[in-house]
């Protein structure tokens, strides 16, 4: 079944690290839907949430894949996973004095927020699941969309569970964990037993 | 103590025990080849071609078993060992590639001589370096032989900038270990997935056993033949397994593939249990992956965590290094015995031996590779490059020690037997065997050069057939004998050994080869050797391009 997949990765904040990940997913045909790159609770390490279309197997080989980077410490597929997903939107719309009510009225129903205000524009801020966003844009584009830009998704599993990486004073340990990681699809540890 | 960034590189080297190195110099490289006198222990030696350096450091590194260093200047320098670096990577070759690059303030502004080197190299290297100042030389070299020696094994390219090499750093000793959080060393395999492996060869009827190139890195050859005496599991292996499995074991039946032996493909057809021990199930092996033996139950250990589930679903996958796997998995085997599997395979094989030889006097690829074997007593490291007289070598030579068979696998590269053999005879006293094609002889023969001037005993047998030999075969066979761009011209290739003040010799006949050989013994020097074959010979058997292993076919009447 292909679906949207959501990984959260951690990599070292080193020059380059960004090339590596692209280039990986270009070199292997991977389709991603978006990619978020920013700091996270360790300094000196940033978190990527990567969204990736395609079937358990081809998600699967992304996060065997990006693991081989030397410079990623962590891959987790959290699809499964209770989670919240947020992502931001900024919309330019069209609004004049003769609309600008009923642009507002939109702006209010998705609990979004004016940001810019101009004669003939203004500039809204959505945020939620992507489903919302898609809903807010598909609404306003009656008005017409003057210009938009939207984030990608971002990720954190619910409860106390966390996505940090391991530490690394043991590395037996350390390979156990990544193991643990690597095998979280809904059969297992196993990965692909053919019964 | 301060040491400029080319000290400090080369007493990383020191500390690393690399005894030999392949490089050709250039402008930024100048500091560095400026102190190469005050390091007499550790020998450069002066390729003619970049390409060259990283094939030579690649055959080094498979025979010796230590990670292969090169280097090369920027720019021109550092795109030419691109080749070298992904025939390495492809294999799963521990080679260090060091390239100098223009001087810091000229990086970005397209310099002379620039080339962003790192990211040319991204997908081809294991992981790879720029370094932007002398302090950070010890710990990414010290970092770069260890990736590259170590999990599954490849290539890692450090860049260091012209004035890098000049700048002073304090240098107190060679860090003693490696801090990399992305890169744990995963050897040791779960229990679990031991158990469930064990648990399935336990239960198999008609197991069989597919060695790649891990058992020959692990050097687990041991190991494999006790796992196969004591499941009775007959072994095959990859192109690039070859030699983890002696072949003069009675549970060894050849390698399997586009062209491994019948007898092996069909084994692996029928097999009821497949057990992948250090291979990635390669599309060149397994034939068509939909119809590869479809009932089989997968067992699959590899090192690499990511190969796994790669092609084909797994049963029971085991990530692991092959040695630690193996003594693991074997307390758990238990001893059995399957006389009716052996004899079915058995079978096949009377019936289907790798025996095209073809009578007559003149020379054929399969006769030559097993005159060979008889002269050399089945003892000699062979080296190919790619094309029809690699897979006579590895169908013909009986190899029984590990790490006697180079070859370029993954990536096919041409031209490789020359440097690889010529960087191989570094690593052993014997005369190393390059069985040459004469096409790819032709890509990289501005190495009789080195060879010469280091008076390395390497036998260079060309198996000169006059055509770009399995094109030509192809277009035979597929394209209905339009010959286009095969048939190549050449030089008189005893002359040319002779230019470069080399042993040239040429046979024509099988009375002439068997003479060479004995002319052969004991000279040691290096040698040039014109085999001149019949025209049109092709190799059999074969699986067509895009069939099933269970579709081989030894003969064009059964296209």
């Amino acid at each position: 079944m292909a679906s949207r997949n959501t990984i959260v990765a951690h990599v070292e904040d080193r020059p380059g690290v960004l090339a590596r990940v692209a280039s990986l997913f270009r070199r292997r045909g991977f389709n991603i839907e978006s990619l978020t790159v920013g700091h996270c609770e360790e300094p000196g390490l940033s978190r990527m949430t990567i969204v990736v279309d395609g079937d358990d197997h081809q998600v699967d080989q992304v996060c065997r894949q990006l693991f081989k980077l030397i410079d990623v410490v962590s891959v987790q597929d959290i699809t499964y996973a209770p989670m919240v997903d947020r992502e931001l939107a900024l919309i330019k719309v069209s609004a004049s004095n003769f609309n600008r009510r009923e642009v507002l009225d939109v702006v209010e129903m998705f609990r979004a927020d004016v940001v810019d205000v101009d004669a003939d524009a203004l500039i809204v801020q959505v945020l939620g699941d992507e489903g919302k966003v898609d809903a807010a844009v598909k609404m306003f584009e009656q008005f017409g969309i003057l210009e938009m830009v939207r984030t990608g998704r971002v990720a954190m599993v619910r409860g106390t569970e966390t996505t940090k990486p391991p530490a690394i004073s043991d590395s037996q340990q350390a390979a156990a964990a990544i193991r643990a990681m690597l095998g979280r699809r809904p059969e297992g540890a196993l990965p692909f037993a053919s019964d | 103590m301060r040491l400029t960034g080319a000290r400090i590189l080369m007493e990383c080297l020191r500390a690393e025990g690399v005894e030999v190195f392949f490089g050709y110099p250039g402008g930024v490289v100048l500091p560095l080849y400026n102190t190469l006198g005050e390091y007499p222990d550790i020998k450069h030696v002066l390729v003619r071609h970049e390409q060259a350096a990283a094939h030579a450091a690649d055959g080094y590194a498979r025979v010796a078993g230590r990670t292969g260093v090169c280097l090369a200047t920027s720019g021109p320098g550092a795109t030419n060992l691109v080749t070298g670096i992904t025939t390495a990577y492809m294999d799963s070759v521990p080679m260090v590639v060091l390239t100098g690059n223009v001087a810091r303030d000229l990086i970005g502004r397209d310099g002379f001589q620039e080339a962003d080197i790192t990211g040319i190299t991204l997908p081809i290297t294991k992981h790879n370096y720029l370094l932007m100042r002398a302090s950070e030389i010890a710990p990414a070299v010290k970092e770069a032989f260890h990736i590259a020696s170590t999990g599954r094994k490849g290539p890692v390219l450090v860049d260091i900038p012209k004035d890098v090499f000049i700048e002073e750093a304090e240098w107190d000793g060679y860090p003693q270990g490696v801090s990399l959080r992305g890169y744990p060393i995963m050897d040791v395999p779960r229990e679990e997935e031991v158990a469930r492996a064990a648990e399935t060869i336990n239960s198999a009827k008609r197991p069989i056993v597919i060695a790649g190139h891990g058992v020959v890195q692990s050097e687990a050859q041991r190991e494999l033949v006790e796992f196969a005496e004591r499941s009775d599991t007959p072994v095959l292996t990859t192109l690039l397994g070859i030699s983890g499995m002696p072949e003069d074991h009675e549970l060894s039946y050849g390698f399997l593939g586009m062209h491994g032996h019948f007898y092996a493909n069909m084994a692996a057809d029928r097999a009821d249990v497949v057990i992948g021990i250090g291979m990635r199930f390669d599309d060149r092996a397994m034939g068509r992956f939909s119809d590869f033996n479809p009932t089989a139950k997968i067992v699959h250990i590899d090192i690499d965590p990511a190969e796994i589930g790669k092609n084909f679903k797994t049963h029971a996958p085991v990530n692991g290094d092959v040695k630690e796997t193996l003594s693991r998995l074997l307390p758990q085997i238990e001893r059995n015995t399957h006389p009716e599997w052996r004899s079915e395979i058995d079978e096949i094989m009377a019936q289907h031996p790798t025996d095209y030889i073809e009578e007559g006097t003149g020379l054929g690829g399969p006769w030559l590779v097993r005159a060979l074997a008889e002269a050399t007593n089945g003892e000699a490291t062979i080296v190919t490059g790619v094309g029809q007289h690699q897979m006579w070598g590895a169908q013909y030579y009986p190899y029984t020690k590990a790490r006697q068979w180079v070859t370029s696998g993954g990536l096919g590269t041409m031209g490789y037997e020359v440097p690889a053999a010529m960087g191989a005879q570094f690593a052993q006293q014997e005369p190393i065997w390059s069985i040459c094609g004469d096409g790819g002889f032709q890509m990289t023969s501005q190495e009789l050069q080195t060879v010469a001037e280091h008076n390395l005993p390497v036998r260079f047998a060309i198996f000169n057939n006059g055509f770009l030999g399995m094109v030509r075969q192809w277009q035979e066979l597929f394209y209905a004998n339009n010959y286009h761009s095969v048939d190549l011209g050449q030089p008189d290739f005893v002359k040319l050994a002779e230019a470069y003040g080399i042993r040239g010799v040429r046979a024509t006949t099988r009375a002439e080869a068997m003479q060479v050989f004995r002319d052969l013994e004991g000279y040691d020097g290096p040698v040039v050797i014109d085999f001149q074959l019949e025209r049109e010979e092709n190799v059999w058997p074969m699986v067509p391009a895009g069939a099933a292993l269970s579709e081989t076919i030894e003969s064009a009447e059964d296209l």
